[in-house]
């Protein structure tokens, strides 16, 4: 198929055997599924729109909870998976461009290099999770909140509203890491189909496409990093 | 067009088998399975509200238990709203007829259209679930705390049904928005689109950017009913209000992904039975985007006295004022289209002016409940209950039965009974005007909603109710009968009966699988009937010769 990479005008040339029956031609079909993500992301960010209205109703009404509770979360391992994340991104768009000139290397390359800083962020959070256990800042009846000092557990008295607090770090930090399981999901089926050559110059919107979820997904972490975790960093501590 | 349409092949006929209809990717068929699929739920908010009108008979509570009132009323929202008006006509009308609008072979998405469907089952055998192990009774508003601290019954299967089958909504808007930027065929401005596409499309983006808000709210929910995760818990220090807030700026919107559609089936169906020109096309067209955009910026207007600031309030109440606005144009250029038309009085005619009428009674009482001062004095009684039935079943669903009989014989190839058409037609309006006008002078006169039993003095209203309920009984179920007749021994439809125009209607009834047997190219604006008063000359209007 990399052989007609551009015989996809009309009824009467011959079609591209990746243009489906509905569509006219190849760029119609690009531009179709290329709307079709960007329409998805708009829903994605009402999505998680409902969320930062909650975290931007509760921080103004609880605004020292906010951040006394923010400065508990481990600042270095937030940034260290910013720019995981930030990094990642970087082999997205480069395994896009690799499908676009052509190069089956190139875009294998990236992707694993795309999925495995994705898996590290995910091996991250979870060690942030079981600390947050660890030190009971899990939102519910066991809340009591600790702070490790020289290895020691020491209480903390948090202000009211910090379990709300905690119960947004972890609805967001996870319906987030959520859609970073599925971003992994999908580059993997990406990696099998650019595996067997199913990408040409003529014939790349899959890539491109879930490169926008990727690319997505980091921008809400862009976005989760500093509300969470750098509201108290100034408090010190750390 | 061949008058022998039935004996061609058309996606009704090829492929054969359940396998090959439960697979399809072809958007007629989806259009049919959800036709279905809504018509069951349809059926069962309508038992909900049969027992709801029984137990009002009597201003004693004596045929329901106050908690089990309670679940019917709520069982009764959440089916007709979740599982019946939000997918009703942009799932089986729009899922029908955008792409044959559009002139193009199907929706930019197939795939994921099936999912839609797949996902709605998903989330109805959900709600039947509910229903099974003892149903639900916070009210279809799900408003915390009582719903995630209090209730006993299965809030979270509830709200996880709502939450799947939004996203349903969500993929079905998503597809809509992509099939009218990119797959509209040569020579199809947006300014030759049908309006019904025009409403859909402003329905879709009502669909897209509300629907994600009511996903994360019911998540919210369901976090903390499970996971004890208080968000809305006002012992952690969470506001309930919040989630008045979350929930209605999509569940206001939400209104009008059931009214909007509706009013695109209008926009068609007045040009349709006048053969003329829709008057004002592109004042119709903005004032279903207007609605959409200005639908999202009201929703404060439930909160009136959920301890919301006045000038908020103010605000939200002046806005919603303004929503009458593009609803007044549309309903004036309807108008405005009939007059010195060359209307005839087929069935479709018939809810055409059954919607107008009940939809402006519908809409002005909504400015009523806008003015803040009187909502007031108005909020929960069955004044609001009144109000809301009137657009939601005197207008989505009158609109919905009107476009059902308008494109039937395009759907299924076959004509049914003109006669008892009409008489449904009649049998639905009175009875739904005898059902719910009453209800605003009870409302007037102080009836909360939501009780089970009532003062003695307003039984009469609430008997006139009920028995207009049965008459609107009787007119829904009439068309199911003659519906399902005509599929048996239906005199097989033209491809166009009513002498209409639009793309629909130049090609074959039932179409075949790829809509059109040559690519389209379109040439003319919609509606460009000519000249404006004359009757077109077209061919095939068997069994429908009309009268002058």
């Amino acid at each position: 198929m990399a052989s007609h990479p551009t015989t996809e005008h009309g009824a009467h040339g011959a079609h591209h055997p990746k243009l489906q029956h509905h569509f006219f031609s190849m760029s119609q079909q690009l531009e179709a599924s290329t709307l079709g993500m960007w329409v998805f992301l708009v829903t994605e960010i009402m999505f998680f729109g409902g969320l930062f209205m909650a975290y931007i109703t509760y921080r103004w009404m609880y605004p020292d909870a906010w951040e006394q509770s923010s400065n508990l979360l481990n600042v270095y391992l937030g940034g260290l998976n910013t720019a995981v994340l930030i990094v990642s991104s970087l082999t997205m768009a480069l395994a896009v461009r690799a499908a676009q000139v052509g190069s089956r290397m190139g875009q294998i390359v990236n992707l694993i290099l795309t999925i495995l800083l994705g898996s590290t962020f995910l091996v991250v959070k979870y060690f942030e999770y079981s600390a947050k256990f660890d030190h009971h800042l899990i939102p519910g009846p066991h809340f009591a909140p600790t702070h490790e000092v020289s290895g020691a557990l020491v209480n903390v008295a948090l202000p009211f509203g910090s379990q709300i607090f905690f119960s947004l770090y972890f609805i967001m930090t996870g319906i987030h890491a959520l859609h970073m399981v599925v971003g992994i999901g999908l580059m993997l089926v990406i990696l099998v189909m650019a595996w067997k050559g199913k990408f040409s110059p003529g014939y790349y919107g899959p890539v491109e496409v879930s490169g926008l979820y990727w690319h997505f997904v980091d921008i809400v972490w862009i976005f989760l990093f500093p509300l969470l975790y750098l509201l108290g960093f100034h408090l010190g501590g750390h | 067009m061949t008058p022998h349409a039935v004996e061609r092949k058309s996606y009704l006929d090829e492929p054969h088998g359940l396998a090959a209809w439960l697979l399809t990717k072809d958007h007629k068929r989806i259009a049919m399975l959800y036709l279905i699929s809504i018509t069951v739920f349809f059926a069962i908010g309508g038992m909900f509200a049969t027992g709801i009108r029984l137990e009002l008979l009597t201003p004693k509570g004596d045929f329901l238990s106050p908690d089990t009132y309670n679940k019917f009323f709520t069982m009764h929202g959440i089916v007709m709203i979740f599982f019946f008006l939000i997918p009703s006509i942009p799932a089986t009308l729009g899922n029908f007829l955008i792409p044959i609008m559009c002139g193009t072979k199907d929706l930019a998405f197939p795939r994921i259209n099936l999912l839609s469907w797949y996902l709605y089952v998903i989330g109805g055998l959900m709600a039947i679930a509910v229903l099974a192990m003892g149903g639900v009774d916070t009210g279809w508003t799900f408003y915390t705390p009582y719903s995630s601290q209090a209730s006993m019954t299965n809030v979270t299967l509830a709200a996880m049904g709502a939450f799947v089958a939004g996203f349903s909504s969500i993929l079905t808007g998503f597809n809509f928005i992509v099939t009218v930027h990119r797959m509209r065929a040569p020579g199809l401005t947006w300014f030759r689109l049908p309006l019904f596409v025009w409403a859909m499309y402003a329905t879709s983006i009502v669909m897209i950017l509300g629907t994600p808000v009511i996903a994360i709210t019911l998540t919210l929910l369901m976090a903390e009913r499970t996971l004890g995760l208080g968000i809305f818990d006002p012992k952690t220090g969470g506001d309930p209000v919040l989630f008045q807030h979350l929930f209605w700026f999509y569940s206001h919107p939400a209104v009008y992904i059931m009214i909007l559609p509706g009013m695109g089936v209008m926009s068609e169906l007045v040009a349709g039975v006048s053969r003329k020109q829709v008057f004002g096309y592109s004042f119709v067209a903005f004032s279903s985007l207007a609605i959409a955009i200005i639908g999202f910026l009201v929703w404060g207007h439930h909160l009136f006295v959920s301890s919301q600031s006045v000038y908020a309030g103010l605000v939200f109440s002046i806005i919603t004022m303004l929503v009458a606005v593009p609803s007044a144009v549309k309903t004036f250029n309807w108008a405005a289209t009939m007059y010195k038309g060359s209307v005839t009085w087929e069935s479709p005619t018939f809810w055409v002016v059954g919607f107008m009428g009940l939809f402006t009674i519908g809409g002005l009482t909504g400015l009523f409940l806008a003015a803040m001062g009187l909502d007031i004095a108005l909020h929960d009684t069955y004044f609001v209950v009144a109000h809301f039935h009137y657009i939601m079943v005197g207008g989505a669903i009158m609109a919905f039965m009107g476009g059902l009989h308008f494109w039937w014989p395009k759907m299924t190839g076959r004509l049914y009974s003109e006669p008892g058409a009409k008489a449904s037609a009649i049998l639905v309006f009175l009875g739904f005007n005898l059902t719910f006008f009453p209800q605003f002078i009870l409302g007037y006169l102080g009836m909360p909603r939501r009780y089970h039993s009532y003062p003695d003095e307003f039984q009469a209203l609430n008997v006139l109710s009920s028995a207009g309920a049965s008459i609107l009984a009787v007119g829904y179920l009439l068309p199911a009968i003659y519906f399902t007749y005509s599929l048996v021994k239906g005199q097989a439809a033209p491809a166009n009966p009513w002498g209409a125009k639009g793309l629909e209607w130049t090609t074959a009834s039932p179409p075949p699988t790829f809509n059109f047997d040559e690519d389209v190219v379109v040439t003319e604006p919609a509606y460009d009937y000519k000249p404006p008063r004359e009757v077109p000359q077209h061919t095939g209007r068997a069994g429908h010769a009309f009268s002058e």
